[in-house]
């Protein structure tokens, strides 16, 4: 098992579910190179009872399920320095992304 | 649903027992949101929990989702309330969408977002509930969690049109700073505004006096202006409206007896059976005897009578009956009279109101006597009070029953009491009860001021109190100047036909 699991909580192919989903890949491959299967993602329009479960009011929505405490981060996780500080990873060396948003 | 004798534009939801079908014309309109705003406290929570107990009960599940109260908190807050959460949940005719702030999970924000999540919880809660109401419960508390105004009113938007296009009634709630102020804090209502209710809490002569407000209600009727509501255990919201008409039965020209031969012979014949008396006087001048003859007259003739007591006990009133000559106990075992009696203070004017209402409904009195307005006058701001009278006469005269009111005048020579400025132009009768010193000697006089629809004595007469109550006797002859409070001897009797114009003196130039 990792040691670290996300569940991303997406609306939809939204482009800010899009958004959200390549934020945190990309930041996780980055920061967790050897961990595989890390991130779980729920389109909350076809689970609607997961959201139920996990409380989820807005979206994009991860959880940091592993390590506890877990933690929660909403958005579409533009913001990869602030992203990795809220998850408690390491923020990475240079722009991860070359689709940041505007 | 209501089931309507005429169509209307839009069908409606009953709030049956809340008492706001008459100020929403109907109930609120089906398949829409209507926006609740009142300040803290204003029972916004209360309305939206009767709401769905009421669906429950006939059968139309609800889902109530809640951004502030846990569903554990209102659970327990509902109880106190007797609404029984819980079991409207087992059978599945109440659900709720957990949407509160858990401290333990901080939510940090990282770039743009919306409410997808919430708006895919609430469709999937109707959808498999099957509910056909849904409460949202408040607006406000989302802003102070995620700050961003515009991306928050986008999405309160898109849910308030996910909840249309569901076609579910629905209440949202909105908190507002002041009772009087502007709309919302938020300005939540400006998006979803088809129909806009507003709960009031406001502060009037340290008292606190709630009203219902319906401000707008798109493509339906509604009644215009501020209602006084009250919170009731056990009931919770209770709006406090007219009767919609004067008598649903039309007038009745039944005659009945005061209880008192002499005062039904100034009278005309006694009084209409559907008519409201004032009975105004200094203390001690016998409106309480008054009272007590009035309901007394009423077993005699086998008809039930109502004493509503906000100056003595029961058993006070019980013992002076009896000193008068009255049995009461034996009356009151035989079921045909009742006494009831309360401290004003125990509860607010519209408590009072709904109480009395409560009793009457149950009782179903020939005769009322309340003794006396003056006492509830005291407890409540002068609006209050108003509203409290046209509501209590509008449902006496629509159950076509004969009432005694009393009020005590605050000087005691003459003048009239304030409460008497409110209530004469809902009185059919008005009776004066005036002292009246003459040749150093205190006397008592007794007048027919109105009476409507007939005609009547409008002499002053004498009466005094003995042991065995009251005797009206003959009319002053001698005195004139008595309603205005300065009563002064005529050495010429004949010559009082000038002095008629004393009697239009105001009563505040009495100085007594």
């Amino acid at each position: 098992m990792s040691t670290h699991l996300f569940r991303l909580f997406v609306a939809g192919a939204s482009p800010r579910s899009f958004r959200a989903q390549q934020s945190l890949e990309a930041l996780v491959a980055a920061a967790l190179p050897d961990e595989r299967e890390v991130i779980e993602v729920i389109d909350v329009l076809e689970r609607p009872d997961l959201a139920e479960e996990a409380g989820v009011v807005a979206t994009p929505l991860v959880v940091r399920e592993r390590p506890l405490p877990t933690r929660r981060v909403v958005g579409d996780l533009s913001d990869p320095f602030r992203l990795a500080d809220a998850l408690g990873l390491d923020r990475p060396l240079r722009s991860i992304s070359k689709e940041r948003p505007t | 649903m209501t089931a309507e004798v005429l169509p209307r534009l839009m069908p409606r939801v009953s709030l049956r027992q809340t008492g706001l079908d008459q100020v929403l014309a109907g109930g609120l309109p089906q398949g829409r949101t209507t926006v609740v705003c009142g300040t803290a406290g204003s029972g916004k929570t209360i309305l939206g929990i009767q709401f769905l107990s009421d669906g429950a009960q006939q059968g139309e599940p609800g889902v109530f989702v809640t951004f502030e109260e846990t569903p554990d908190d209102l659970r327990r807050n509902a109880r106190a309330l007797g609404f029984d959460i819980a079991d409207h949940e087992e059978n599945g005719a109440w659900r709720f969408v957990d949407a509160t702030f858990d401290p333990g999970a901080e939510e940090e924000l990282v770039g743009s977002y919306d409410f997808a999540g919430l708006l895919a919880r609430v469709e999937h809660a109707v959808r498999v509930s099957g509910a056909t109401r849904v409460v949202i419960d408040s607006f406000g508390v989302v802003l102070t969690r995620f700050p961003d105004a515009p991306t928050v009113r986008r999405e309160l938007h898109r849910l308030v049109t996910v909840l249309r296009d569901l076609e579910v009634t629905a209440i949202v709630t909105s908190e507002r700073n002041d009772d009087y102020g502007p709309l919302s804090r938020h300005g939540v209502e400006e998006f979803v505004a088809d129909n806009v209710m507003v709960l009031r809490n406001a502060l009037d002569e340290e008292t606190r006096r709630r009203t219902v407000e319906v401000l707008k209600l798109r493509g339906c009727d509604h009644q215009t202006g501020e209602f006084p509501l009250t919170i009731l255990p056990d009931e919770g919201i209770v709006a406090i409206t007219l009767e919609p008409e004067l008598a649903t039965t039309g007038s009745t020209s039944e005659r009945i007896a005061f209880g008192l031969t002499e005062l039904d012979e100034m009278c005309g014949g006694g009084m209409y059976r559907d008519s409201v008396a004032l009975v105004s006087g200094a203390t001690g001048t016998g409106k309480t005897l008054l009272v007590t003859e009035f309901a007394a007259g009423g077993v005699r003739r086998g008809e039930r009578s109502l004493i509503l007591s906000f100056e003595e006990s029961n058993s006070q009133i019980q013992r002076n009956a009896i000193g008068w000559g009255h049995d009461f106990p034996a009356y009151i075992d035989s079921g045909n009279l009742r006494v009831v009696s309360i401290y004003p203070e125990m509860r607010s004017l519209e408590d009072h109101l709904v109480a009395i209402r409560r009793v009457i409904e149950e009782y179903q009195p020939d005769r009322l006597a309340v003794d006396s307005l003056s006492a509830l006058e005291r407890i409540a701001p002068a609006r209050s009070f108003r509203s409290f009278l046209i509501g209590l006469t509008s449902f006496i005269k629509q159950k076509q029953i004969a009432a005694l009111l009393t009020s005590t005048a605050r000087t005691l020579m003459g003048g009239e009491s304030s409460t008497e400025a409110h209530i004469s132009t809902l009185t059919d009768i008005i009776v004066l009860l005036r002292y009246v010193e003459v040749g150093g000697e205190i006397r008592r006089g007794c007048t027919v001021l109105k009476l409507r629809g007939s005609t009547h004595d409008k002499r002053i007469h004498e009466f005094d109190i003995d042991g065995e109550g009251m005797h009206i006797r003959a009319p002053f002859r001698d005195v004139a100047g008595i309603l205005a409070g300065a009563p002064r001897q005529l050495r010429d009797p004949e010559r009082q036909v000038d002095e008629v114009t004393s009697f239009f003196d105001l009563p505040g130039s009495d100085g007594a």
